[in-house]
């Protein structure tokens, strides 16, 4: 069988558009191909975009993601199955940040588990892993009684994020977000890591209190043919404070501050959760129910595999990803390690990474030197997060 | 100084006697993002044709500056190093990188010809 997508010349597939396409176009987007999807990078200035989340706000759209729908009577028992976290513990209006795995533990994606409702879940994943992702929840939904749908189509997913976000919302006109839907919360009182209902325009939305930032913030789920005019309700109610619409160049500097892992730089196959720092998740503590994976994970990494650390240089120049890290010349100088992600963090104003090193070197002041085209660059493992938001 | 001529590394070069002055262009600086380091050769460094000379990083990425021919850097752009912003904000006035006294340039591009060659 010929796919489809994949013309016959092997030319690679087109890049898919998200509806926020041409609301974000005229806004002055340049677009990068991120997961399959032709995405805004940046709108002008990357760095005062990730300025004005940390300091107003930003507007982003990740429309990209992958959405499946999971609902029936059966559908906590089959996520507890399929996925690392305590999914038939989680409270309705609720989310876990958690991880589907392999049989040997490596991690198929990291995902957000929303309980929209009794019987009902929405399983948030990233773009380059939609189809690994819908493969392994369809196969291990054989024998359970739910149902798996593919919401990714149809929904958009525009996040503000910033200390400004909440009362951007507030200030957004046409948002209704104090009626029946709202699960028992209200924009005020929506905790961190929660969902709620809300209508926007005469269309219902969901409104959650997550994000990829660091910053207080929410994402938005909306039907993709409203987004276009919810973005720009947002957008006229931010503007006056500061908002600015933010790419994904801005998204993973932020996220790198915030020692947030990004899906094939921390995270992969061949990656166990507990070496990024994600073994209290995988399982979590509370967790009885098996899944694919949790045998592996309970007996752990292989002996001396390697850990996720933070990384703090002076000066500059900064380590990117697929940059050795090396013992310091005074112990011998040889490779311990390879940073992962890495930038000078617009926040701090000094060179941050996350890296793989030995677990040897492993703890926080340690000094190794990244090598930086050459240079060896001194640099320190300091506590992740780089940047804490204050409360 | 003549009128900018061009590279397919996306340079500069302005022209003045035996003296080019060499920067990157906007749509260059457009590509890397915000720039927030740049590394220079110091006055006086000799140079050789088609060798990595500096370094432009931006948040995301790393640029390369090539020298375009042989020769000895008159004048590094101190500006510059002090505020990489001035890339983005200027690239072909105050973002200019170094100065060069060169023996021989290579065929440069017109405005026209690089025009067409970052036409997308």
């Amino acid at each position: 069988m010929t796919d489809p997508a994949i013309p016959a010349d092997g030319a690679p597939a087109p890049l898919r558009r998200s509806p926020l396409h041409d609301a974000t176009s005229t806004a002055g987007a340049a677009f990068t191909d991120f997961g399959g999807w032709d995405m805004p990078l940046r709108y002008g200035s990357d760095l005062a975009e990730h300025h004005a989340v940390r300091q107003a706000a930003g507007l982003f759209d990740i429309s990209h993601m992958a959405e499946f729908g999971v609902s029936g009577p059966q559908a906590a028992e089959f996520l507890d199955a399929a996925l690392a976290a305590d999914v038939s513990a989680i409270a309705v209006s609720r989310a876990k940040y958690t991880m589907i795995l392999a049989e040997d533990g490596g991690v198929i994606d990291d995902l957000i588990v929303y309980r929209n409702a009794e019987s009902e879940y929405l399983v948030v994943a990233n773009a380059g892993n939609h189809d690994a992702v819908a493969q392994a929840l369809l196969q291990r939904l054989q024998g359970f009684d739910a149902t798996l749908a593919d919401a990714t189509d149809a929904l958009a997913l525009v996040a503000v994020q910033g200390p400004l976000a909440r009362q951007i919302l507030h200030a957004t006109p046409g948002l209704e977000h104090d009626d029946a839907k709202a699960m028992g919360h209200t924009l005020d009182s929506l905790p961190y890591y929660a969902i709620m209902g809300a209508v926007f325009a005469g269309r219902p939305l969901l409104i959650a209190r997550t994000g990829y930032t660091g910053e207080d913030g929410f994402e938005l789920y909306v039907d993709a043919a409203t987004a276009p005019l919810l973005w720009s309700a947002l957008l006229e109610a931010g503007t006056p404070l500061g908002l600015l619409p933010a790419g994904l160049a801005a998204r993973d500097t932020l996220r790198l501050e915030a020692g947030m892992p990004l899906y094939g730089h921390e995270l992969s196959r061949d990656i166990q959760p507990a070496q990024a720092g994600l073994g209290r998740i995988a399982p979590p503590a509370s967790k009885t129910a098996d899944f694919v994976g949790r045998a592996a994970v309970e007996s752990g990494p292989a002996e001396g595999a390697r850990v996720l650390v933070g990384l703090a240089a002076e000066g500059r120049r900064a380590g990117r990803a697929g940059y050795a890290v090396l013992a310091p010349e005074s112990d011998g100088g040889a490779p311990v390690g390879e940073i992962t992600s890495g930038a000078l963090s617009p926040t701090l104003g000094h060179p941050i990474a996350l890296a793989f090193v030995d677990p040897a070197v492993a703890a926080v002041g340690q000094a190794l030197d990244l090598d930086v085209r050459g240079s060896r660059i001194p640099a320190r493992v300091v506590a992740l997060p780089f940047y804490t938001r204050k409360k | 100084m003549s009128e900018l001529q061009y590279t397919a590394e996306h340079e500069w070069i302005a022209v003045d006697g035996d003296v080019a002055t060499i920067g990157i262009t906007a749509y260059a600086a457009d590509k890397l993002g915000d720039v927030v380091y740049v590394d220079l050769p110091a006055a006086g460094s000799a140079l050789t044709a088609g060798a990595v000379v500096g370094e432009i990083e931006s948040t995301k990425s790393v640029g390369e500056l090539f020298a375009p021919s042989d020769g000895e850097v008159v004048e590094a752009n101190q500006a510059v190093i002090d505020d990489p912003s001035l890339v983005n904000s200027d690239p072909t006035g105050d973002g200019w990188m170094i100065r060069v006294r060169f023996t021989a340039l290579p065929t440069l591009l017109s405005a026209e010809e690089y025009a067409a060659l970052t036409a997308e």
